[in-house]
Order: structure tokens, then sequence, then C-alpha cells
């Protein structure tokens, strides 16, 4: 086993805890589950008040009080009447919210494949017959106002998405096909994680979802899908690249790295988080995973590189980070 | 009661009754026989003692062991997420330790705790002088210890299973497990989930079986209603865990694809059959401690219990909706609309029982004068905790907040709640409650409310911030978690609650070293006054006489009971056999039907159990040889254990008391052994029930790729085979008076389920369906597999029968040996039939 890192990296924004992400919802899938939430905690509030005080009044109260109490009546009114009534009154509103909330996507909204993988996110961006326009790693990006239905689908064990502030959690299975619907109202980056205990570093498995105002995304969604453009001066870089064998694991559109087995580095350099949100994405940390990943995420899937110079590895990592 | 007696259950002239208490002295030298009898064990024989006021102690200082050890690892994460990003636990120690901590905690302490106390508690409070099966929960005991500890020790080789404690494949399989941790947890929990049923069967022949006279049902202690529901549900629950642990066995050793998406697998068969088991589990686990409750606060409280029926019919309600809720732990998993509503709906139906005993003890509390002792205190703190997690489980029964709350920390806080309220306080209050019971001295009062205090305040300052940690998006089973994420004071809070919990823990031990002492000439008695039959005087016979039960509280309403009991007034003051005896009564009213002989300790057991973990122990670390010959060892044991079993005694009456005379013999329904046949059957048929699920199951999901069944030559010629087996099994013992006659039906009857599998078998192969091809290959092997297992078992009786016939142990005077194997046949056979009838006209057959 490895050390850990010394220096505990920095989340990013759309990971704070407070306020607490599932009390603070973002779009019209999460709103109705924070007013659920409340309902329900001060449902759980009141229960538990009408027990602390039949239990106070059932040890302390005068005697005459007591016998009262001390009866069967009470199992019957407040053991069985009362949690009949709460109980449909509930399964009532939670079935109905459970029925529209597991609404089918229309025809024509957006959809994305995201596919969980050991441990990191493959993220395809569908045309609307359905065939992949192009991949991307570790980030949703979606445009605002507008519902997007996520496709999601894995090729080895079980994860669970979780946007929390965007909708509850939905698996991702082997052999089936869940559709997860989101919608961010403003723009902004909404963290997200995975649920489901997917072995090793399962704890070290985010997503940043980034809503665009509309033109944005368009914009964004163009510049992804063309192939990568790398300046002259990352030659060095480029040439580490390609002798150090990366390109069997990675693709990078427009050059000859074709890997399928990772992330797609095509537009490496634009993404906000590396490591599957262990790190920010900048040159040095690029460096630094790319050196020694196994120390940063013990683990994952992608070796160490003790074998890469200091410069070698400025090079490489200045290569990635010019790859927008 | 008033109002005329019932008539009678069984012809027994319930008048007979009234000759008791009788007059007069008992005879001399008729104590010092019932002492020298049950005498304690010297030497070796406190490895080979069966009797339950030993075993009883063994089994639940085991399964507080665990506790301990469990919680050990609990506070190993609490050190590692006490900050983040820290290094006191390598990623995969804490995925080994947290894996253990639920595995452990679950499997072999909760279970085995409560198994435990009901070994202990239910001779005595039903009037017993001993379970109807004492080498058999000494078994179950040695083979739980046993196959627990080296379960344990696995940790300490990193070995230590790694993928949660439910364990969800594919991340299982060998391709994303390909140690052999995934094979210690398969096998070695397989292994004690099989001594959980020995211990079911055991309490559920005991309560009904061996009550004392007159304790008709609706005078049947509350914690022994629990027992009997709990048991219950572990017959019909473990089975489709069984069924999941061996089908994840055979995929990950012979590659079988039950559960690979990619040759028409289905991960989600897993999930189906792990919380078919999985949920009531924790109905299993909080009914006796939630029995326990019930009888603990009416004696803290003075006072009967309010509401008695309401609180049995919410056992039984508990019981039968516990098994519609199951997929309530798969909300998340886009199952579809109709069956989540449904499961919902169940979901918070369960918790209407729940509602009921809390406000039942309540109202007990109103109705009497609480006194805060230790047990008292335990049992109040257990009614707000319990209370908390029921009403958190109604949140996550909702089946939209669960798509937030399910596998966060809020989860985790939830079962935390429930499972330290609903079981671990309510196990600590009767731990300091029937302390006195086996114990010279009662536990300290002072440190028990320390106890209390440091596991109450613990419990809260570990679970509380956890409801919001989860909210703040903290999901379950990590290893660790970066800075800046708001998480640090929420964690850090926990980790001190756990650590003041485990020093209430700690005080408890050093309790327990001071004050416990058991098996001692005497006992400290009736320190808080209960009203039961365990708090009569008693040796390790038990009770010297067995009395008459008149109420639900003996020792409240029968104010001489105690000391006529001990006078010998009672049933069977002496020992009219001369050996270990109780009686056995009827199910329903309790009425007496035979005298049950019972056996003297002997190591056969305990070697029964050592070869048993040996034989799953040995095949976890693949030393196959060694396993089957340990295995085989562990069969020969058993059978020599069961050989003096069914001797009939040289009286075949006695007088058991007051000039009463019963049987010394019985078979067919009265005796104890057919009940128990019967419940292991009902094991059998719930396997054969959940693999007929997983066959339609799999069908379901690629309805496509299933092909035609052999042919139906094949079909005929195995079902009349097998049908002629069961039948002639059935027969057979009606042929006594003829012994080789008998004998031979049979044989043949072994022989002809032998011919229908072999049949049924090599047909199946002329198809070219390969188990390691197809999902159907699978489950169709599956199936026959363990209908080969049956007849291997059954070919075995069937020579035992020969083997008996050879020393002329056949014969009209002992039909039970030969009707309990005509039932195991006449089953195999019915088994064979329905695997048959599903594997083949299943879905052709519907064209």
């Amino acid at each position: 086993m490895r050390p850990m890192p010394t220096e505990t990296p920095p989340a990013s924004e759309s990971f704070k805890g407070w306020p607490p992400p599932a009390l603070d919802p973002a779009g019209p899938f999460a709103a109705p589950l924070n007013s659920l939430t409340w309902g329900l905690l001060a449902m759980s509030a009141a229960v538990l008040a009408i027990v602390v005080i039949a239990l106070a009044l059932a040890l302390f109260a005068p005697r005459a009080w007591r016998r009262r109490l001390g009866a069967e009546r009470l199992v019957w009114i407040a053991g069985i009447a009362l949690p009949v009534v709460v109980l449909s009154a509930l399964l009532v509103w939670g079935l109905s919210l459970t029925h529209r909330l597991s609404e089918p996507p229309r025809p024509g909204e957006l959809r994305i494949r995201v596919t969980g993988e050991m441990w990191w996110w493959r993220v395809a961006y569908l045309e609307a017959s359905g065939a992949e326009a192009f991949q991307d790693a570790n980030e949703i990006h979606i445009p605002v106002g507008r519902p997007v239905a996520l496709e999601l689908e894995s090729t080895d064990v079980i994860h669970s998405l979780w946007i929390p502030r965007l909708n509850g959690k939905l698996d991702m299975i082997p052999g089936r096909r869940n559709i997860l619907r989101i919608q961010a109202d403003q723009p902004g980056e909404y963290g997200a994680q995975c649920a489901e205990f997917c072995g090793g570093p399962h704890a070290l498995m985010a997503l940043v979802v980034v809503a665009h105002a509309p033109g944005d995304f368009e914009t964004w969604k163009a510049r992804q899908a063309a192939p990568a453009v790398a300046s002259p001066v990352h030659a060095a870089g480029k040439a580490v690249f390609e002798r150090a064998g990366c390109g069997a694991c990675h693709a990078i559109r427009g050059t000859n790295a074709n890997g399928l087995a990772g992330p797609d580095l095509t537009h490496v350099g634009a993404r906000r988080i590396l490591g599957a949100g262990v790190l920010p994405n900048n040159q040095g940390t690029l460096a630094g995973w790319i050196g020694d990943s196994q120390a940063i995420k013990p683990g994952n899937r992608m070796p160490a590189y003790p074998v890469l110079t200091g410069k070698e590895l400025r090079d490489v990592s200045a290569y990635l980070e010019s790859l927008k | 009661m008033s109002g005329p007696p019932p008539p009678s259950e069984t012809g027994f002239d319930t008048s007979l009754y009234e000759r008791f208490p009788t007059k007069g002295r008992r005879p001399k030298g008729e104590l010092e026989q019932l002492e020298a009898i049950w005498c304690a064990p010297k030497g070796w024989q406190w490895i080979t003692v069966i009797n339950n006021n030993y075993v009883g102690v063994y089994y639940v200082g085991a399964a507080m062991l665990f506790f301990v050890l469990a919680g050990v690892l609990a506070l190993l994460m609490r050190t590692q997420l006490a900050l983040p990003m820290q290094g006191v636990l390598a990623q995969e120690t804490y995925n080994q330790i947290f894996t253990m901590h639920g595995t452990v905690m679950m499997f072999l302490f909760a279970v085995p705790a409560v198994e435990a106390l009901g070994v202990l508690l239910l001779p005595q409070m039903l009037g017993a002088r001993d379970l109807p099966f004492p080498r058999l929960s000494a078994y179950a005991f040695w083979a739980y210890l046993i196959g627990g500890l080296a379960f344990f020790c696995s940790l300490f080789f990193g070995l230590a299973p790694n993928g949660g404690w439910f364990m969800y494949p594919p991340l299982t399989s060998t391709t994303y497990s390909p140690g052999i941790n995934a094979d210690f947890w398969l096998l070695g929990i397989g292994f004690i989930e099989i001594s959980a049923i020995a211990g079911a069967i055991e309490i559920i022949v005991g309560v009904l079986k061996t009550r004392a006279p007159g304790m008709s049902l609706d005078k049947l202690p509350v914690f022994a209603w629990a027992m009997l529901v709990f048991a219950g549900m572990i017959i019909i629950a473990f089975p489709s865990v069984i069924l999941a642990t061996t089908l994840l066995e055979l995929e990950r050793a012979l590659g079988w694809p039950f559960f690979d998406a990619a040759r028409g697998g289905d991960p989600m068969l897993w999930q189906h059959l792990f919380w078919f088991f999985g949920h009531p589990e924790v109905y299993i686990i909080f009914l006796p401690a939630a029995g326990a409750m019930s009888t603990i606060v009416p004696a803290v409280a003075r006072t009967p219990l309010v509401g008695h029926w309401l609180v049995v019919l919410a056992f039984l309600a508990t019981g039968f909706i516990s098994f519609g809720v199951w997929a309530h732990h798969m909300f998340t998993t886009g199952l579809p609309g109709v069956s989540v509503g449904m499961f919902s709906a169940a979901s918070m139906a369960v918790s209407l029982p729940a509602g009921v005993q809390v406000f039942s003890w309540i109202a007990t509390v109103a109705s009497g004068r609480m006194t805060f002792n230790a047990p008292g205190l335990f049992v109040l703190g257990s009614l707000l905790i319990f209370v908390m997690g029921g009403l958190t489980g109604v949140m996550a029964a909702m089946v939209p907040f669960d798509w937030q709350a399910h596998d966060t920390y809020f989860i985790v806080a939830h079962l935390h709640y429930v499972l330290i309220g609903g079981m671990v306080f309510p196990l600590f209050a009767a731990i300091y409650y029937w302390t006195p019971m086996v114990s010279a001295r009662p536990l300290s009062e002072r440190l028990g409310r320390w106890t209390f205090g440091l596991m109450f305040v613990g419990m809260h300052l570990a679970f509380l911030p956890m409801h919001l940690t989860g909210l703040m998006g903290m999901p379950r089973r990590v290893y660790t978690y970066a800075a800046g994420r708001d998480w640090e004071w929420p964690n850090l809070i926990s980790s001190i609650g756990a650590f003041v919990f485990a020093a209430g823990v700690l005080i408890w031990l050093i309790d327990m070293i001071r004050n416990f002492r058991p098996f001692g000439a005497s006992e400290a008695g009736n320190v808080y006054e209960g009203g039961g039959l365990e708090w009569l005087p008693a040796g390790l016979y038990s009770t010297r006489s067995i009395p008459v039960v008149t109420s639900l509280y003996p020792l409240w309403d029968q104010k001489t009971l105690a000391r006529d009991v001990a006078a010998g007034r009672y049933f069977l003051p002496g020992a009219p056999t001369g050996g270990r005896e109780t009686l056995v009564t009827s199910p329903i009213n309790a009425e007496p039907q035979y005298l049950l002989h019972m056996p003297v300790p002997s190591g056969w057991h305990v070697w029964a159990a050592v070869f048993t973990a040996g034989f799953f122990l040995l095949l976890t670390v693949q030393a196959y040889g060694a396993s089957v010959l340990s295995g085989v060892l562990a069969i020969l044991c058993v059978l020599r254990w069961c050989w003096f079993l069914d001797h009939p005694l040289p009286q075949r009456t006695v007088d058991v008391g007051a000039g009463i005379t019963l049987p010394t013999y019985a078979s067919g329904p009265s005796s104890t052994g057919w009940w128990a046949m019967v419940v292991t059957l009902v094991v059998g048929g719930m396997v054969l029930a959940m693999s007929v699920f997983s066959y339609v199951f799999l069908w379901s999901r690629n309805p496509d790729a299933w092909r035609p069944p052999p042919d139906m030559a094949s079909l005929a010629v195995a079902t009349v085979s097998a049908a002629a087996g069961g039948a002639l099994a059935l027969l057979a013992k009606r042929h006594l008076a003829r012994p080789w006659l008998a004998t031979a039906m049979v044989l043949s009857a072994a022989a002809l389920l032998t011919l229908a599998f072999g049949v049924d078998l090599s047909s199946w192969r002329t198809t070219g369906l390969e188990p390691q091809a197809s999902a159907q290959g699978a489950i169709v092997h599956a199936i026959l597999a363990w209908q080969g297992f049956f007849v291997a078992v059954a070919a075995i009786m069937a020579l035992y029968v020969l083997m008996r016939r050879l020393c002329g142990y056949v014969g009209p005077d002992r039909p039970a040996t030969l009707e309990l194997v005509g039932l195991f046949l006449a089953y195999t056979a019915g088994q064979g039939l329905v695997g048959l009838g599903v594997t083949r006209l299943f879905p052709a057959g519907l064209a």
C-alpha cells in the first residue's frame, strides 16, 4: 500500500456539503424531493414528540393520568389508528410523486449516455438518432432550463450516479439501461458521486455536472465535437505521450491515440477535475497524476510512470493541458 | 381463565391437573438421583456438555465476543474517518473492515445472540428440563464458534471479503474479485446459516412441544411467541440466502453464469434473493429482542403487559409483512413502477406492528410503576432509539426520498438506530435482567447505569450527525473523503461518539468480569421479581418438578408455585426412566403426550461440528481432497450420533407424578422428531421455491435464448420412477411387522429416486445444454444439483436403515426412524417432480 498524499486536494465549490445538497435543489426533479424531505422530517419530529410526551407522562404523571394512559386504548389510538392515518397520507404523497417523477423522457430530449467505469465516468453525447457524437469523461455538460435524459449503463460492476441537487440517484447495472432525468434551472456546477460501492477507490469517484446557458452549451458542444488541435510548441509533450504508450488506453481525436479503456483526452485541458474528482485539473496536477496516480488514487487502473523524467512530465502535462 | 375448560386436544384428561400440587413427602434419594443424572461437567466434558444451562451461556458469550470484535472494527473505521484523507487504514484494509463489520455484526453477532438467548432461556421459561435436541443446539454452537473464528481470522491474512456485507455481483465475481476473499464470505457465511437453521428447528420444536402442562398458547410467554415467529422466519428466509450464496459460489468456482449479464445472467437476481432474506433478517433480529422487551417492561414496571394479544399479533404481522418488503433496498435500481408502489406500501405497513409494540410498552409503564434499574434504563433507551430509527425507516420507505437517501450516511444512521435501539439495547437489558438467573451474583447497578449512560450518549453522538452527513452528500462505504466538503465536523463528532459508546461497552465488560459467575451451585435468583417460570428455583436439571401453568405470569398469580415446584409436588419430580428426560406436550393446549428420553453428553456432535467446519473452510482454501475427507467424517459422526436414537426403553410407560402414566416412546405427529423433520423439509422446500423463482426470473430476462427441453420419454420415465419411489417410501412403515420387507421398500425407493435423477440428468446432457454457456444451462444444472444432493442424502439414509436392519434395529416397536426416512424420501420425490415439471414444461408447456 502506498502512502496517502500529504496535501489534501481542494474540492471545487460544486462539492460543498453546506447547505446540504440534498436539501438545496437546483431543478424541477430535485425540488419535490426537497419538499418531501422536509415534510417527512416534520412528520418524524411530530411523532417523536408524541412518543416522548406519552412516555414522560407514563413515567412521571400523577396516578390518575397514568391510569388513563395505561390501557389497551392507548395502543389502539396511538399505535394503530394514528399511524394508519399518517402512513396512508404519506403513501399517497409518495406514490403520486414517484409516478410523476418516473415519466419517461419525451422525444427530442437531449440524451447523454453515462457509463460507470471502475472508477470514473464515461460520458457520451448522443445524436437524435442515438449515434454517439463524441465522448468526454467525468463531467456532464447540459443546457439549463430543459430536461436531459441520462442513459445509465455499466460494463463492469454496479455503480450509481447521484447528483443530489438535480435528482435522486439511480443505479448503473451491467446488462440494463436506466434513464435518469435531470434539469438545472441556473447555470452552474453541481457535484455528483458514485453511491454504490464499486470496489477499491469507490470513495474517489466523483463527477461534475456543468449547466450552461443554452447558447454557451452549443458553443461548448461544437468545440468538444471537434478534434484536438495542439500547438507546435507542445510537440515534445505529444512525443512523450506517444512514446510512453498513452494512446493504448486513451484516445485523442485527431491523433494516432485511439485507446478505449481510459477516458477520452481530446479536450482534457478543458476539464475542471482530474481523476474523477480527486484533484483540480491543471498542468501541475496533471504532471503529478501521470507520474504517480497510484499515490493519489490508490487502486485506480492507470499505472504509475516513474520512468518519465521531470522534463518529460512537464512536457506531456503541458501538452495535455493545452487540449482545451 | 373462567368458563368450562376447552375440549382436550389429545384425549388427555385435563382434570388430572387437579391432583397437583401433590401432598406428602417425596421419597428419599429422588432429588439426589436428579442431581446425579444432570451432573456438572468435569474436564473434557466442558466441551462435550449439552445441557442448555451451559451451551446457552457459551452461546451468548460467543455472540458477545463477536459483538466486541466487530465493534473494534467499527472503532478502526471511525478513526480513519475522523478527519479527511487520513491514512490510518489503507483503502483495501478499510474495504475489508467495513465488509467484516457488517457481516460479523449481522451473521456472527445479531442472529446467534438472539438464538443463544432462546437456547439459554426457553427451557426454563417453558418449564422443560432442556431443549428437545440438546446435541443439535450444541452442534449449532460449536459449528458457529469454529466457523466464525476462522472466518474472522481471514482479516489477519488480508483474505477477508471486501465487497460489502451484501456482496453484490458482479463486483464479487471472479473477474472483479479474483482472490479467495469472497469465497470466505460465501462458504463461511453459508455454513453459519446452516447453524442458524439448526438452532431455529430446535426453537420451533422446543416452543411447540416441550411446554409445561397447561401452558396453552394463550399462556405462552411473550418471549416464547417472539422466538417462535423468529425461528419460523429463519426457516422461510435463510434458504434464500443459502441458495444465493450457493449460486454465486457455483458461478465463481465453475463459471455458471447466474449473475453474468454477458452470458444471459442478471446481477439483479442476486439482489432479489439476497434481500428476500436480508430484509426479514432485520425483523428476525428485532423480534426476539422485542420479545425480551415485552418481558422486561412488565417486570420493571411491576404489572402485566398491556395489550398482550396485540403484541403477539404484531409479531405475527411483522413475520408476514416482512416478506413483502425486500425490494425497498432496490428502489434505485430502476424497478418497474407497480412493484415499487407495492413494496413501498408494504414497507410502511411493516412499521404498524412496531408502533403497536411501542405503545403497548408505554401503556404498560403507565399502568405500573417504573423502576429505574439497569434493565429499566436500557428498556427506556431502547424505546426512544428504536422509535427514531423507525421514523427514518418510514422516511426511507418513501421512494422519492430514498432516491436521495439510499446508500448514504443517512441510511447508515437509520440502520444503526434500528439495530441498536431494536436489538443491542434490548439485549443489554436482557443481559442485566437475566444474569441473576444464571450467575451467582447479579451485575452491578452502578456500573450498569454508567454503561447505559455512555452507550446512550455515545450512540446519539455517533449516529445522529450521520443523518445530516448523508444529506450533505456523503455516500456510505467510503474509506476517506476530501477536505473542504464540510463533512469534517459531523464525522469528527461521530467518531467521538463511537468511542464514548465503546467506553460503555468496556464498563459492561468490567462488570461482567467482576460479577458474572455462572455454573455455580446457586444463582442470585429473582432480583427483578419477574413473573415467568424461568425464575423458579432451579438446578442443572432445571426445575425440580414441572408445574401446571394456569396463567401468563405464573409466579405472580400462583403464590405457592415456587415452593411446591421445589418440593417436587408437580410433574416429573424425579427421573422415572433413570435418565435425562423431559415432558413432551401438545402444540396448542400443552397436554402431556409422552416422556422424551434425552441424550447424555458425547463427543460426536462436537466432532461433527469440527468436520463440518473443516469441510467448508478447506473448500474455501481450495484443498478439495481434504475437504471431501472432512465432509465424509462429518457425515460419519452425524450417523454415529443418531445411531442410538430411536431405541425404545424397557419401561414402555412410566409414572410422571401423581399416578399419571405416560408412554416413553412416540412416533408420528406427536413426536419431536416428526416435527423437526417436517421443519427441515420446509427449509428444503423454500430453497426449491427460490430456485424456481430464479429459473423464471432468468427466463424472463432472456426468453428468446431458452432452448427446448429433452424428449418427453425421459420426462415420463423420470416422473414415474420418482412418484413410485415416493409412494414406496411412505408405505414402508406400514410393513414394519416384516422388517426385511420394510427395509427393502426403503432401499428400492432410494434406488428409484436415483434412477429418476439419473434419467433427468443424462437426458439434459444429451441436449448439449452446458452449465457454463447460458443462464438456462446454469439454473437447470443448479436445480439438478440440488436434487442430486437430496438423492445422495436419501441414499445414505436408506443405507443407514439397512445397517439398522442388520443390527436388528428395524421393527414394529420402533417405527420412528423408518417413518422419518420415509418422509425425507417422499419429499425428495416431490422435489424431483417439481424440478422436472418446471425445467421441462416451463415455458414450453405454456405455449
